[in-house]
């Protein structure tokens, strides 16, 4: 007689299983008759958001007649990558997962390829910004499938009043609701001289410089601006460069402006400094002016949300997708994809975004002209510029354009901010330098 | 006919023996304690054993957990400058922590032994508080209180024209914020710990230093400290170990941060094996102190073993 054996895999089968269901309580619909799909959903921070996903997944189970389970997972204290973690070493678990910025390219063998449908959506939607590409792609082949849900533009949301006060410029006029920007004076250097003079004015920007995503993204915007790279796209160190040299030393000049703790800033730091109406900038997507418009009306009906400066190598704006993808060990394939297809619909994107009152970003070129950016407010079209209806910036991640498994770990350890702040307690830039390329040389380790 | 007869009872026999050796082994007290303490033994094997041995045996793994490696990946962090710093600030975290613990539980002991019988409860309850309350809890009103921007301290400190401290923001001072957290959570343990051993020194020694005229100080010198030396040894390596493996406090107050001077080894495990998908590499900085707390616990416990019997 064979006994049942419990297998390593096996236990740690079902302790991720245990563990992902914990995390969430799951909704739970019974149709049943074309199998059953489980999906881990992105737990959104906006109030309400999840009602969509879960709307439109029940009316795509209702159609299919397939039995669906939805968990929601958080990304605080990091539940998801611990979730993704966990099913991608016990190879079981959910069949649709939403993965963070660098998810797919680190689990990318355990995904199973998506071109037909990438191909399909680009077809209907247009191309995909490069970043989700990069961050997409494996080996020429779509892995995953870019998220509206979650996926968001950290560009500069800036307060009319103060802007225009402390530092003579008005934001409306340089990003005007419904038309194309006038931004062309919105250079690093103007960027720079409004820092200092809002921070003389008292009312400094708010960007940190911690070890978190949105310190890391918007140090990551300003390399770029510069051209500046700690690893080029063939894997090589390019830390002691000039470009590099010129990135640091604006961002020192600039960090003088900020506020003096802005090195211990976690990402709520920031929108905290907007809603206590202690800054004149700071880089986020819109949720710090959703929670100033249920917190504080006076200073949401302040708040502008619009363009990155430009620097010698152009305009960057930093960008994180969330990005779907189905486990090669899921049951039901055909109707994963399915079900991405469904959710990745015009109609669906949009219900998503008005959900999140605007906060959620297609990534397709054509799906940026939503009606809730254009009347979201007040002040009315204060979102207007945020999905970048006229491409007049590009959209990066930080450490772009490493080979992705290095690029992880640039960002995940924040070596651009960290330099920074280096500099600024009063290293050399030299021994930074040096610093720098040694972690650097240390991520090339496969 | 008689020869069957008697091999059919020497068969009986045989079993009626074998089951009475298992009847009084089954009775022995010691049998029974095993079997009662056999599901947390299978708990312990579940939860506790298996994890540490798959975690070793990650720990050999290349990145991509494809290939095995050996000791590479513990080469390759010896020559990581960000490990050594990591390790220098655990044992600076740990060390001081256990320090400060063990002396501040050792006053506030002699304290509460010597309240009155009636209102030493309270007492011994309010002091409890700080180690009772789960620590993701407290850290988090702890965070709050060291708000890089709104520090509740520094609005305090303001009044008196003093501030404001960037408490996570500066590297000793973030330092001195983990420590101080970590203090706050494990003194009551070591209060109650040695409150404990006090209660168990026998009054008669006191009585008779006192009749030979021996101070204050030489009472504790030479009959409390000796008395508590066992206790004392325990907690201080149970809470050494515990404090070296400490995740929550740091990774909710500093993150590690700033730039890196506050990590300790399960906060940096988990940055590079969860949050940078390098799971040998997290894998091998969690069971680098493994070799070491394992020999210093072998040191201290056979040390206590050793004066249990020489009493």
């Amino acid at each position: 007689m064979k006994t049942p054996k419990l297998t390593r895999r096996k236990f740690v089968a079902t302790t991720a299983a245990a563990s992902a269901t914990m995390i969430a309580a799951p909704f739970v619909r019974t149709a049943g008759a074309a199998g059953k799909i489980s999906i881990g959903y992105w737990d959104h921070w906006v109030p309400g958001a999840n009602k969509a996903t879960q709307t439109l997944t029940e009316e795509w189970a209702a159609k299919e007649k397939v039995e669906v389970q939805i968990d929601y997972i958080p990304s605080q204290g990091n539940k998801n990558l611990i979730t993704i973690a966990a099913e991608a070493q016990a190879k079981s678990g959910h069949d649709i997962l939403a993965f963070p910025t660098w998810e797919p390219q680190a689990h990318a063998e355990l995904l199973e390829p998506v071109d037909d449908i990438m191909a399909d959506l680009i077809k209907e939607h247009g191309k995909v910004n490069q970043t989700v590409e990069y961050l997409g792609k494996v080996k020429g082949a779509w892995r995953v499938v870019p998220a509206t849900v979650g996926s968001q533009i950290k560009g500069p949301c800036s307060r009319i009043d103060l802007m225009k006060s402390l530092a003579g410029i008005d934001v409306q006029q340089m990003y005007p609701a419904g038309g194309a920007p006038k931004a062309d004076n919105w250079t690093l250097d103007t960027f720079l001289k409004a820092a200092e003079a809002c921070h003389k004015g008292g009312k400094p920007f708010g960007i940190g410089l911690g070890g978190t995503t949105d310190s890391i993204d918007t140090a990551g915007a300003f390399f770029h601006a510069h051209g500046a790279m700690l690893v080029d796209d063939k894997g090589n160190v390019t830390v002691k460069s000039d470009k590099v040299r010129q990135a640091l030393e604006y961002l020192t000049k600039l960090a003088q402006f900020l506020p003096p703790d802005a090195p211990a800033w976690d990402d709520a730091s920031n929108n905290k400094w907007l809603v206590a109406g202690n800054g004149a900038l700071i880089m986020n997507p819109p949720s710090a002016w959703a929670v100033a418009k249920r917190d504080a009306p006076q200073i949401a009906e302040q708040c502008w949300t619009h363009g990155f400066p430009t620097g010698p190598n152009g305009r960057f704006a930093p960008f994180l997708p969330y990005l779907w993808g189905i486990w090669s060990f899921s049951k039901n394939k055909e109707a994963s994809k399915s079900l991405l297809r469904h959710m990745s619909t015009r109609a669906a994107a949009e219900r998503m975004v008005a959900a999140s009152a605007g906060y959620d970003l297609p990534s397709f070129e054509k799906l940026t002209d939503f009606k809730t950016w254009a009347e979201e407010g007040p002040p009315k079209g204060t979102l207007y510029h945020y999905p970048n209806p006229h491409n007049h910036q590009i959209l990066s991640v930080t450490a772009n354009p490493a080979p992705p498994k290095i690029a992880h770990q640039i960002y995940v350890q924040g070596v651009q901010t960290k330099m920074v702040v280096r500099l600024l307690k009063g290293e050399k830039m030299e021994p930074v330098l040096a610093w720098a390329e040694s972690e650097v040389e240390g991520f090339m380790r496969t | 006919m008689v020869d069957v007869a008697m091999q059919g009872s020497q068969a009986a026999q045989v079993v009626s023996s074998r089951s009475s050796s298992l009847r009084r082994t089954m009775q022995r007290k010691s049998t029974i304690a095993f079997f009662m303490a056999l599901p947390l033994i299978l708990l312990i094997a579940l939860l506790v054993v298996y994890p540490a041995i798959y975690s070793m045996h990650l720990a050999t793994l290349n990145k991509s957990m494809q290939r095995f490696v050996g000791f590479d990946n513990f080469l390759f962090l010896f020559k990581r400058e960000t490990f050594w710093k990591v390790v220098q600030q655990s044992c600076i975290f740990a060390i001081t922590a256990v320090i400060f613990k063990a002396i501040i539980g050792f006053i506030v002991a002699h304290f509460v032994h010597n309240i009155p019988a009636k209102g030493q409860r309270k007492w011994r309850g309010m002091l409890l508080v700080p180690w009772v309350i789960p620590p993701a809890m407290s850290c988090l009103a702890w965070l709050w209180l060291f708000d890089p921007s709104y520090s509740a301290f520094n609005w305090i400190l303001g009044h008196f024209g003093i501030g404001p401290i960037p408490w996570t923001g500066d590297a000793n001072w973030a330092r001195f914020s983990v420590i101080l957290v970590n203090i706050w959570i494990g003194a009551p343990f070591f209060m109650i710990m040695y409150l404990a051993a006090l209660k168990s020194v026998p009054d008669q020694l006191y009585e008779a230093a006192a009749i030979d005229g021996a101070s204050w100080w030489q009472r504790i010198w030479y009959i409390t400290l000796p008395m508590m030396r066992n206790i004392i040894a325990i907690t201080a390596l149970f809470s050494l170990i515990v404090t070296f493996a400490n995740f929550d406090i740091v990774q909710i107050l500093t993150a590690g941060g700033p730039i890196d001077l506050t990590h300790v080894f399960a906060t940096w495990a988990f940055r590079l094996g969860i949050q940078g998908n390098d799971i040998p590499l997290g894998a091998s900085v969690s069971l680098f102190m493994l070799p070491i707390l394992g020999v210093a616990a072998i040191f201290i416990l056979r040390d206590i073993t050793q004066r249990g019997n020489e009493s």
